[in-house]
């Protein structure tokens, strides 16, 4: 019968295309305003490491005075080169790594390829263990060359096809600075969103293309950027190394609960420890949060975003109602064909049948208009100044929620008509005498 | 065929109940032609309603090919609707954005017939209305004696066993009333059981028994020479 229902459908639709316009137009702005900006807070929002966001950890101390200390208030959101060094030595994590960004000028040996200033990434060795970063060629360095401050580099897929043409480049030696390196991984394509193992440049856009010890870049005083926090005015002017200053973050990984919370321990003993040694003014100011619980934390999707969607899911409804207005009008002005039909032998749910699947028609070609409308929104996103602009595209998964959207939408918007549709009395529509 | 016994209809207000069928009973057997008469208001429709299972009785029993069906739910009358009655109304009743093949082919949609079976059956009843030649016009294409036709061929498509036929001819001039009524006349001759509600004496006279209706009260009951003279025989 769902044949027979799509094909009654489309003739009904069809005898009057403005009014079915205007319901596949209602639907379509609603499901179009929704989909776009359930998409941007879907960039936004979305978990940027799916397997490990769990198991990923961001310890959190509290080095800094007394001065200006609030009760309550969050400790320090990065971590100074000493307590770095020393939580990274300590190992008491499955796997950690100490990091910041930077950037630093490529020279290629090609003459063809001009010099050129790349973003970078000054890590540890469990850096691409631990964040699941897919090589294409080669691998991460191992944590001697840290000690070594080796002249190791992994570099991105991208940067490796500017340079190396896309071949396996590993072995093979990059000049960075004044500096060979020897290419040691190539990446796949990596682009955790948002980049979410440091907040402190943009979030959504600019992704490393280099990948160096940390130590190496340390004594050849690469360029570093991102923030730095300060307090109590440091004696030598050596920000960098000054237990005053913080700048790194430090990530680990704990794979169950139990060691999450001997690694809180540990935070708490090292604070301890920290104190009776003269640093740590304040009280014991420990966290733990894992990626997710850490993104909150920073308020990584602008209120404005939420509020949006909010606004839009608003109108959605209004368009829901206008749709059912239209529906019920629609189908009760069909009250004569419903009689006829359940005289002749139409039980109430075939009636409601025909005409939920005449709602549901509506609410494909509502997803299609919407869909298109999405595209049209998400291509306006696209033209903002925003750092997660480019990042606004549809996916298949959004594509298939704008669909099930749609057709949830038309299906409620027709359930009202099509219930009062198979409530319509016979004998009274036929009533003659 | 038909079998209503002390049946009644009454419509409750707050202060008021008023009855359109009171102690109404009447008996149709298998094959007869009967014509409903009466004024307006005494009850005829609200009798054929209650006859096609598109209203139910408020008291009295109802049985339809020997099964009572004065307390079914809502499914059972719709598939005894489907499959034991045809409808004929006066106003055609045809679903005007359907053509003739579409709108013969509902019942038959509702009975989940085989498509090729559908075409088949839609073909034979057309053919014996004499339609055949107009199966793709839309009802508003169609004299008012052809629609008739039309609904006449919807209610033979699922070879009902019981036809009820509400002023078949009300909405028609006098000779397409004449062919529809002979039609009428030929399907019963072919063996159908026929129930017409009418207030035309002329067509209430080429029935085989009058039933007369006043007040929601059957008052005379007349008589069906054939049948009687075959129960005689019999006994």
């Amino acid at each position: 019968m769902f044949r027979y229902y799509a094909w009654l459908a489309a003739r009904s639709l069809r005898k009057n295309p403005a009014l079915t316009a205007l319901m596949v137009l209602a639907i379509g702005l609603g499901i179009g305003a929704s989909i776009t900006t359930l998409t941007v807070l879907r960039v936004l929002s979305g978990d940027p490491i799916p397997a490990k966001s769990a198991q990923l950890f961001y310890p959190q101390v509290d080095p800094r005075s007394i001065n200006d200390y609030h009760p309550g208030e969050a400790p320090a959101e990065q971590v100074t080169y000493p307590d770095g060094m020393n939580l990274l030595k300590a190992k008491r994590a499955d796997r950690q790594a100490l990091m910041t960004g930077g950037g630093a000028v490529v020279l290629p040996d090609s003459a063809a390829i001009d010099p050129f200033s790349v973003d970078a990434r000054y890590t540890t060795a469990d850096f691409f263990a631990m964040f699941d970063v897919p090589f294409q060629y080669g691998g991460g360095w191992k944590a001697t060359d840290d000690d070594a401050h080796a002249r190791d580099v992994v570099i991105s897929k991208s940067l490796n096809q500017k340079v190396f043409s896309g071949g396996n480049s590993v072995g093979k030696t990059l000049r960075i600075q004044s500096t060979d390196f020897r290419v040691v991984g190539v990446l796949d394509n990596w682009r955790p969103t948002p980049h979410f193992y440091d907040l402190n440049s943009a979030r959504y856009s600019d992704y490393e293309e280099i990948f160096l010890p940390l130590s190496t870049a340390m004594e050849l005083e690469f360029g570093r950027n991102g923030s730095m926090d300060c307090w109590d005015n440091t004696a030598d002017g050596d920000q960098v190394h000054s237990p005053n200053c913080s700048w790194l973050q430090f990530w680990v990984e704990l794979d169950s609960p139990d060691k999450v919370k001997a690694y809180k321990a540990f935070l708490n003993n090292y604070s301890d420890e920290q104190r009776s040694q003269g640093r740590f003014p304040r009280p014991n100011n420990v966290r733990l949060p894992n990626v997710m619980q850490w993104l909150d934390d920073q308020k990584v999707v602008p209120s404005d975003v939420r509020l949006q969607v909010w606004l839009s899911f608003g109108f959605l409804a209004v368009c829901l109602v206008n749709t059912i207005g239209l529906m019920l009008a629609k189908f009760l002005r069909r009250n004569g064909e419903i009689a006829v039909r359940r005289a002749i032998g139409a039980p109430r749910r075939e009636i409601f049948a025909q005409f939920l699947v005449e709602a549901g028609a509506v609410g494909v070609a509502g997803a299609v208009i919407g869909l298109l409308l999405a595209l049209l929104g998400l291509w306006g996103v696209r033209q903002q100044a925003a750092d997660y602009a480019s990042l606004a595209h549809i996916d298949p998964t959004m594509l298939l929620m704008t669909l099930l959207l749609a057709v949830i939408t038309a299906l409620l918007s027709g359930l009202l008509p099509a219930w009062r549709a198979c409530q319509v009395t016979p004998a009274l529509q036929l009533k003659s005498d | 065929m038909l079998k209503m016994t002390h049946l009644s209809k009454s419509f409750r207000t707050e202060v008021v109940e008023t009855y359109a069928l009171r102690d109404f009973s009447i008996h149709v057997r298998p094959g007869e032609f009967v014509a409903v008469t009466g004024p307006s208001g005494s009850g005829k429709t609200t009798f054929l309603n209650i006859a096609g299972l598109l209203e139910t009785s408020t008291g009295g029993t109802y049985e339809l090919d020997g099964e009572d069906v004065s307390k079914l739910g809502d499914d059972a009358r719709s598939r005894i609707r489907n499959g034991k009655i045809g409808f004929i109304f006066q106003a055609f009743n045809l679903i005007p954005d359907l053509n003739v093949y579409d709108n013969v082919d509902v019942p038959l949609r509702y009975r989940r017939m085989p498509g090729a079976e559908r075409k088949k059956r839609i073909g034979e009843v057309l053919e014996r209305v004499g339609l055949s030649a107009r199966m793709r016009h839309y009802p508003a294409e169609l004299s008012g004696g052809q629609q008739q036709r039309v609904a006449i061929a919807r209610a033979l498509a699922g070879s009902p066993k019981l036809l009820l036929a509400d002023e078949p001819t009300g909405n028609l001039d006098s000779q397409m009333a004449r062919a529809v009524m002979q039609l009428l006349e030929d399907i019963h001759r072919d063996g159908a059981t026929i129930v017409m509600v009418t207030h035309d004496p002329e067509l209430a006279a080429r029935a085989q028994r009058n039933v007369h209706v006043i007040d929601g009260q059957v008052v005379d009951l007349g008589e069906a020479p054939t049948l009687r003279m075959n129960a005689q025989a019999m006994g």
